[in-house]
């Protein structure tokens, strides 16, 4: 086995144990990312600054002097701000710029003794569910079923394939709309978004300030324990991050989940779901139920409007988000004809700069905020949005301690497959994740399972907010149970 | 105490046009910069006249990712600006974007509050002279981030933009249509930016644009701002056009007069008044409409999300409330009351807090009356004439005070004391010791003014018949003695001596 192939906690183990050095494991992910150009995951390795934190981390090893991840190799989604390393957001409008600051989730794990990689692959803004809006072009999924290229999933589709690969131990991801849960179930492994306000945002490219949340993108839930402790916590610089303790997750890995009750929602039963996706959720259910958990059903009846009202919010705060990207302080600007003025430097920067899935959304959000239409979209979304919520939280008051959904409506579908379909089927990826954005909820995809086909599929647990020390634990039996241990064949 | 005096409302402006009389109906906006060190959502410095671009944090900027934290002090300055204009304090409120693309506008939206004020209804009384004065009611005050600079006049082909204004905190503060004249309207900037400084929540610099008005005008036939007052229904008041960005009273009166007679014009016409933005053009008197119907911007406004609502803790603001300073309404009342002052000279001797606290250590444990006179008419006075503020003054409180003890105690004159007034303004020094180093002090010693009585009266022979014959001329006689004592001498003594040594 080699080094890049290990768990962040196996990782931990070897290298207390001095069986390995941070500066190997490194250069075994370094490797990796060498040989898997193909993915096209990496879009800005940082290697010198991944070996000098090498040594580092061996240093304070050496010294018995090491934190939680000390040594263990991770990818950055390219929407965090690391500094003095391109910062694109995967867009061309962004291209040149290098922030001058570290986001507070990457500043944690250089605290906790991380070791970077570089920046990944990702959708255009985090805007998609296949990485097919990428300036830098589609990451390609390690898992294939024939000659077909897959998506990753996304947005986090190149943290998703660049964990799956084993090109890093792990991987930051955002998450809006199912863009950590969805790449996750894609790629056969651990995608968590922690409750609104449980990770800092600051220092990660705004997509809709509402629904953001940054988390742990691993090979296993134990491994999504460490780094959530890691990445989680409040922080003064961002305003919605919530002073609530931060628990030891870990330990709350027991695997133990007698008494604990499980609500199935009727409403993801949805029309034209694969067989076997339903009867992947059911396996769960099961699962679950033979560990001494209760299984209930239960009713979440707004979930029909989620979609609609997810895609009337955060439009409506991307277009104002994205307002900032206009050429004049930093990024890219249009070259200018003779005569222009600012309207059309604005035009033009902005033209050139977004692709085409992010002027959509833009010019929706636009629409929406609208004198005239304001009402009729944005106030009334907002209040579907506080029904959506109510459905979970009247759902947790009758006892129920994790919601189990399927993850995605299908496994990893081609690149280009979609290109010639309408954006709303591209949007459905999102039906069982967005959900818990609009909730604020804590949600989990674990890999249960292979289809037909050989390709992994996932399902999703929903917790309690702030209980993600309960939602872990139970992702963590879920694992255990299912033993899926497949990885893709190496093709690249 | 009184909160303040009693006072009759003023008539409202009337304007004859051509074919019938017309009433002008004016609101204001005023943006008051807070008085803060730091940014509303950055820990940027708000220091006036830094090189462009210096007082710029990554959030001002608005670099990727970046998030603004609310500035507290900001908030407070809020509040105790609510409280000391009698305001409703909204213990929630919260922050919304308004959206446009400007240069100078780096994030693309404005953080502002449209939809949960923090501040409610209040008032300011806007003095117009004595017994009169303007009830304005007030709407709301809002907090909200200021944009930067864009200078287009550097280059001929490029333009500049200065940050350091960027999300430097703002209250607007916003009147109802109550205000009935540019006079007033000038009145109430002055009244509110007294207020303000009074709180210490805004320096109320017009010059560097700390203070800064938009004036709502429009113009309505007799009678009909009254039925607006009934109703509520403001289509009585008739179209209104803003007049944006004023930072200049007398240019807030011009621009005043002349839209209200443009509206007029255009009414009288059979026209009607669109109602549009117009900037004021003082060098030639007019108003210009700023951007035609197509470029109108729609604002977007929605909650932001970076931010949560603002709920404020009721014995915080209660605290706030009973910090707050004597505000000029209240001062200025107790002055008449307690000093027995007219209204206008308590009036100028409240219009700055530093004035009265200067007035009120002088009259501390003296003649409030006398030491009114002294503070304005001598001091303020000198002090107006050569551009100079009362923290300028070379005369101390003290020093004034040790020279209205000495008029009291009969050490001098008044006409000498105006004399000691000057050295001391001009040379400095202990009033006390100058009279007694420069022998300043009056001649009470009746025998000492009897002998300079006796040999006027001995050397002018003369003079002695013809005063006896006509006793006017007893005076000169006076003005001899009062030049023999250098006008030491106490002139209502002399004037008695000399009357009876005449035998008059």
């Amino acid at each position: 086995m080699n080094l890049n192939e290990l768990t962040i906690a196996q990782a931990r183990e070897g290298l207390r144990r001095r069986e390995f050095s941070a500066e190997e494991l490194t250069m075994s992910c370094l490797a990796a990312i060498d040989a898997g150009q193909a993915l096209n995951a990496f879009v800005h390795p940082t290697p010198e600054i991944a070996l000098e934190q090498a040594r580092a981390a061996d240093a304070r090893l050496a010294a018995g002097d090491a934190p939680s991840m000390c040594g263990i190799p991770v990818g950055i989604k390219d929407l965090f701000c690391t500094k003095g390393v391109a910062a694109q957001a995967a867009s061309r409008i962004l291209e040149g710029f290098r922030p001058e600051y570290e986001s507070t989730v990457t500043q944690k794990l250089w605290d906790a003794g991380a070791v970077m990689l570089g920046k990944l692959n990702m959708d255009e803004f985090a805007m998609g569910s296949s990485n097919e809006t990428s300036v830098y072009g589609p990451v390609v999924n390690p898992w294939r079923c024939d000659d077909r290229e897959l998506t990753p999933g996304g947005s986090s589709g190149g943290s998703a394939a660049a964990v799956a690969a084993a090109l890093c131990l792990a991987a930051t991801g955002t998450d809006t709309g199912g863009s950590i849960r969805q790449p996750a179930a894609f790629t056969g492994i651990v995608g968590l978004k922690p409750t609104y306000g449980r990770v800092s945002r600051w220092g990660i490219v705004a997509f809709a300030s509402s629904l953001d949340q940054a988390g742990p993108m691993t090979k296993t839930v134990r491994d999504a324990a460490i780094m959530l402790q890691a990445i989680a916590g409040p922080d003064p610089k961002d305003s919605t991050s919530a002073e609530i303790p931060v628990p030891d997750f870990e330990a709350a890995l027991t695997g133990d989940v007698r008494g604990r009750t499980i609500g199935i929602p009727r409403e993801y039963r949805m029309p034209g779901m694969p067989e076997e996706i339903e009867r992947l959720w059911q396996q769960g259910a099961e699962l679950f139920r033979s560990a001494g958990a209760r299984i209930v059903d239960i009713t979440l009846p707004h979930t029909k409007y989620a979609l609609p009202t997810y895609y009337v919010v955060a439009p409506a705060e991307a277009s104002s988000n994205l307002a900032r990207y206009d050429g004049v302080r930093y990024g890219r600007r249009a070259r200018l004809a003779q005569g222009d003025g600012i309207t059309e430097m604005y035009e033009k920067t902005r033209a050139e700069g977004f692709g085409a899935e992010v002027k959509r959304r833009i010019m929706i959000g636009t629409y929406v905020l609208s004198a005239g239409f304001y009402d009729a979209y944005y106030n009334r979304a907002r209040k579907v949005r506080a029904l959506i919520k109510r459905d979970f939280e009247e759902a947790f008051a009758q006892g129920v301690d994790a919601i189990l959904t399927p993850a995605t409506p299908s496994a990893a579908f081609g690149l280009g497959e979609m290109a010639s379909a309408s954006p709303v089927e591209m949007y459905l990826n999102d039906v069982f994740t967005v959900t818990v954005n609009l909730a604020g909820l804590p949600g989990i995809a674990v890999p249960a399972g292979l289809d037909r086909q050989g390709l992994p599929l996932g399902l999703q647990l929903i917790g309690r907010p702030w209980d993600e020390a309960g939602l872990l634990n139970m992702a963590h039996c879920l694992e255990t149970a299912v033993g899926f241990v497949s990885k893709p064949a190496r093709w690249w | 105490m009184l909160d303040h005096l009693a006072y009759e409302a003023p008539k409202p402006k009337v304007i004859a046009g051509a074919r019938h009389d017309w009433e002008l109906v004016i609101g204001m906006e005023v943006h008051a910069q807070v008085a803060s060190q730091a940014k509303l959502f950055s820990g940027a410095s708000t220091a006036f006249g830094a090189e462009p671009n210096a007082n710029v944090s990554f959030v001002d900027a608005a670099m990727p990712g970046m998030l603004p934290v609310i500035n507290e002090f900001c908030v407070e300055q809020a509040v105790r600006t609510g409280l000391g204009l009698k305001a409703k304090i909204n213990l929630f409120s919260a922050f919304d974007r308004k959206n446009y693309f400007y240069p100078d506008l780096p994030q693309g939206y404005q953080i502002s509050q449209l939809y949960h004020p923090i501040v409610g209804d209040g008032e300011v009384i806007v003095d117009m002279g004595p017994g009169l004065a303007r009830r304005v009611r007030i709407e709301r005050i809002h907090l909200e981030q200021d944009a930067g600079k864009s200078i287009h006049d550097m280059d001929p082909a490029l333009s500049f933009v200065d940050l350091n204004r960027t999300g430097v905190a703002l209250m607007e503060i916003v009147s109802r249509p109550d205000i009935r004249s540019p006079e007033e309207a000038a009145a109430y900037v002055a009244k509110l930016r007294q207020i303000l400084r009074y709180l210490g929540t805004c320096d109320g610099n017009m010059q560097n644009g700390n203070l800064r008005a938009d004036v709502n005008v429009s113009v309505c036939r007799p009678g009909a701002y009254e039925r607006y007052l009934e109703t509520g229904d403001h289509r009585h008041l008739g179209t209104r056009c803003e007049i944006k960005n004023m930072n200049s009273m007398r240019f807030i009166q011009q621009a005043i007069e002349f839209e209200a007679r443009r509206q007029i014009a255009i009414l009288e016409e059979g026209g009607e008044v669109v109602q549009e933005t117009r900037l004021y053009d003082p060098d030639r008197g007019e108003t210009r409409s700023m951007r035609s119907k197509e470029e109108a911007h729609d604002y977007r406004y929605f909650p932001d999300p970076d931010l949560l609502p603002l709920e404020l803790d009721q014995a915080w603001v209660d605290a706030i409330a009973a910090a707050l300073p004597e505000l000029p309404d209240a001062r200025k009342a107790r002055y008449v009351t307690q000093f027995g002052i007219t209204e206008y000279d308590a009036g100028v001797l409240t219009a700055e807090a530093e004035n009265a606290a200067f007035f009120e250590e002088v009259a501390r444990g003296r003649d409030g009356k006398q030491a009114a006179n002294w503070v304005i008419n001598e001091l303020f006075g000198r002090l107006n004439r050569e551009g100079h503020t009362i923290a300028e003054s070379p005369v101390s409180a003290a020093q004034l005070g040790a020279i209205l003890d000495l008029i009291a105690a009969g050490t001098i004159s008044g006409k000498i004391a105006k004399e000691l007034f000057e050295i001391v303004y001009t040379e400095g020094g202990d009033p006390v010791r100058i009279v007694e180093e420069r022998g300043m002090r009056q001649v009470t010693d009746a025998g000492a003014i009897e002998a300079a009585v006796d040999a006027v009266i001995a050397a002018n022979p003369a003079q002695v018949e013809k005063a006896k014959a006509n006793p006017k001329l007893a005076g000169w006689f006076v003005g001899q003695v009062m030049k023999a004592t250098e006008g030491k001498a106490n002139p209502a003594a002399v004037n008695a001596l000399v009357t009876r040594k005449l035998g008059l």
